[in-house]
């Protein structure tokens, strides 16, 4: 399991350039699955046939990782640059990214009439060695993504992008686990998570699902001073959503998620997120409405080159959506 | 070149919701030429023109027609009109401005107070168009509701004109796509099943666009715009989002979409095999038609590129002659290179 997250969060994958995550994920689980798609945006669509008289079910887990666009390369060869997805500049600076193509790059600041503040976007350029246009080897348009390996903090892994890989591995894990459901089960791959669910919008209506869970990272603020008020701790299991930004789980789905993971003694958290989404909101709204949930893992530092989950959390996350899939639900509308 | 044509739409009257007069340019010039249109509920123009070649490959290509423009909210009782803003509109640019109000073009202008009688902290301050009316000459309110009604649309008052190399008019956001698309149409057919889309109501959140895809529900789509451009001399080097003069621009990610990389490819391919200039739009910025095609129904790849039009959601747009040409060229050379291939997904 660590060496599929160690891949999966060190590949490269801005939003709407999922591709390398994409293929690592269809080698992961071409054994596993029935049928896999791709798309028209991208999603990776794996079907696994249920046993019968079950339900439709979709899962999904973003591929995509925020990033940084090429907008502008200036006279002396410095690279401008616009985010992609939420994008918070106090963690870019002075770290490192890497573009499609291979280039690397430091992130560099102009100087602040005021050190103490944090620059804004337009402050920031990426030195990629070149001393002119003529030698840079990035082109306006070029996407690139944050440059750091996986490390483990002793039951801690810490990389980039555990949002999402983190969760696309739980669901590769619970490919492996899951011997038979009696769903039908879609495991979707989404992309364009990041800037606006936009993956699981179009992937949504082509299943049309009768139920919908999302796997997400969800912030784990039991750091000194967090920025966010909320009752979940790394490592006190994953997180069953009741409610964010953009989505109330329906009711009878979270309490379906309780249930199974009190009944087969997997340790979980109860999750009020005062901001942000995830595509189970996607889900939830597609065509004439979807009762959806979302599993999250709870994640130090979201957004950041240096994503913190606790591995305990990620096996139980396996197991309880495991233990969800393999019986019929035992809760309805 | 059809200018004639760039300037009937330019000058015609369509804010988001009143695109009656824009339409019906649209419809007259096109409809001979295409095998079928239709208008449907939300006002778009949806017209086809049968492919030559691949079966059942449908290809879309939409322009907007409507402009931000301005909507009588009541006459006051001394006969003066408050109005609300249609889509995105600066209160700077509103003072002193003429403006065209409803199907009658009741000319009106945008009061001020001279420059005698205010102050000079007045002067350097910005006024809310809230605080601001339209003076269409009435001495009272029921003198006003005679030339206007409540909910009527106005425009800017702008005359398209030809200045040598480059045209000003207003609306090139974005009747400068609509005059491409209808010169794409006229030099169709394609090997594919092409639909060209006029749009209605973009600039209040691409609500046109939303179910004109749904209903085509195409393979492919193209959406062609006038857009942003700031290269006017700066202090930094920093973006200038586009350059007239240097080619249509190629959308790589906006606001709404990020591009299909495969369309991106196939139009850089095109205008680097034909010799036709090109740059990219800093990416980032604005948002199309193409925020809503793209998420239709199971996902459409989308790619949107511009005419470059200096000064736009303003009372007047500039842009470059040879830049709308060469949109024309690259667009039709790169719609002839277009095969299902391009598009199609290999597990």
């Amino acid at each position: 399991m660590k060496e599929t997250i160690k891949k999966l969060v060190e590949a490269f994958g801005p939003s709407g350039y999922e591709d390398e995550v994409r293929a690592i994920i269809q080698s992961e689980i071409a054994t596993l699955v029935d049928e896999m798609r791709v798309d028209a945006l991208g999603n990776l669509i794996a079907f696994k046939r249920g046993s019968g008289n079950g339900k439709k079910i979709m899962l999904s887990a973003h591929m995509d990782e925020i990033g940084v666009i090429a907008s502008y390369i200036d006279e002396k060869g410095f690279v401008r640059i616009n985010p992609i997805g939420g994008v918070r500049t106090l963690y870019e600076v002075m770290g490192r990214v890497r573009f499609a193509n291979g280039t690397m790059g430091v992130i560099g600041v102009e100087k602040m009439d005021d050190p103490n503040q944090v620059p804004p976007m337009d402050k920031l350029f990426v030195d990629v060695g070149a001393t002119g246009r003529d030698d840079c080897p990035v082109r306006v348009g070029d996407v690139a993504c944050f440059l750091q390996p996986m490390v483990e903090i002793g039951e801690r892994l810490v990389a980039k992008a555990m949002d999402d890989r983190i969760a696309c591995a739980v669901l590769i894990g619970t490919l492996r686990e899951l011997k038979t459901s009696p769903h039908d089960l879609y495991f979707v791959f989404s992309t364009q998570e990041e800037v606006g669910l936009r993956g699981a919008t179009t992937g949504a209506y082509g299943i049309a699902p009768d139920l919908g869970l999302a796997v997400d990272v969800t912030f784990a603020p039991d750091t000194p001073e967090p920025a966010v008020k909320m009752a979940i701790e790394l490592g006190k299991g994953p997180a069953i959503k009741v409610k964010d930004s953009g989505m109330l789980a329906t009711p009878w789905v979270k309490e379906w998620m309780i249930d199974t993971a009190e009944q087969n003694g997997i340790p979980y958290q109860l999750e009020v997120l005062p901001g942000g989404t995830t595509d189970a909101r996607a889900i939830q709204t597609t065509r004439e409405g979807v009762p959806a949930g979302c599993l999250s893992i709870p994640t130090r530092y979201v957004h950041s080159p240096s994503e913190m989950v606790s591995y305990a959390d990620v096996l139980n996350a396996v197991k309880l959506l495991t233990a969800l899939l393999a019986n019929p639900l035992s809760k309805k509308p | 070149m059809n200018w004639n044509r760039l300037e009937a739409l330019s000058n015609a009257l369509g804010p988001s919701g009143g695109e009656d007069a824009v339409r019906q340019i649209v419809v007259e010039a096109i409809k001979e030429r295409v095998d079928e249109f239709r208008v449907d509920h939300l006002g778009n123009v949806i017209a086809m023109q049968k492919g030559t070649a691949h079966v059942g490959f449908k290809v879309m290509v939409a322009a907007h027609m409507d402009e931000v423009g301005l909507m009588i909210s009541h006459a006051d009782e001394s006969g003066l009109l408050h109005f609300d803003k249609v889509g995105g509109i600066d209160d700077r640019v509103l003072p002193a401005k003429t403006v065209r109000i409803g199907q009658n073009r009741v000319p009106g202008l945008i009061c001020i107070k001279p420059v005698h009688l205010t102050t000079p902290e007045e002067r350097g301050q910005v006024i809310s168009y809230t605080q601001m009316v339209i003076d269409i000459g009435a001495n009272s309110k029921a003198e006003a509701e005679k030339l206007v009604k409540q909910g009527d649309y106005a425009a800017f008052d702008t005359t398209f004109e030809d200045l040598g190399g480059t045209v000003k008019g207003k609306s090139f956001d974005d009747r400068a796509g609509c005059a491409v698309l209808i010169e794409l149409i006229e030099q169709g057919p394609y090997p594919f099943d092409f639909y060209p889309v006029f749009t209605t109501m973009e600039e209040v959140g691409l609500r046109g666009a939303r179910v004109a895809a749904f209903s085509v529900m195409p393979h492919a789509a193209f959406v062609l715009e006038g857009t942003i451009c700031d290269d006017g001399p700066k202090e930094r080097d920093l973006s200038p989002t586009t350059e007239v003069g240097k080619g249509p621009a190629i959308s790589v990610m906006d606001q709404s979409v990020i591009a299909d990389p495969r369309l991106v490819r196939l139009l850089i391919d095109t205008a680097e095999a034909e010799g036709i200039p090109y740059q990219f739009k800093q990416p980032g910025k604005g948002g199309t038609d193409a925020g809503a095609i793209h998420l239709a129904q199971t996902g459409v790849p989308t790619v949107p590129i511009s005419v470059p039009c200096r000064y736009i959601h303003s009372p007047v747009s500039l842009l470059s002659k040879a830049d709308f040409e060469n949109t024309v060229k690259l667009m039709a050379a790169t719609l002839r290179r277009l095969t299902p291939d391009v598009v199609a997904r290999r597990e």
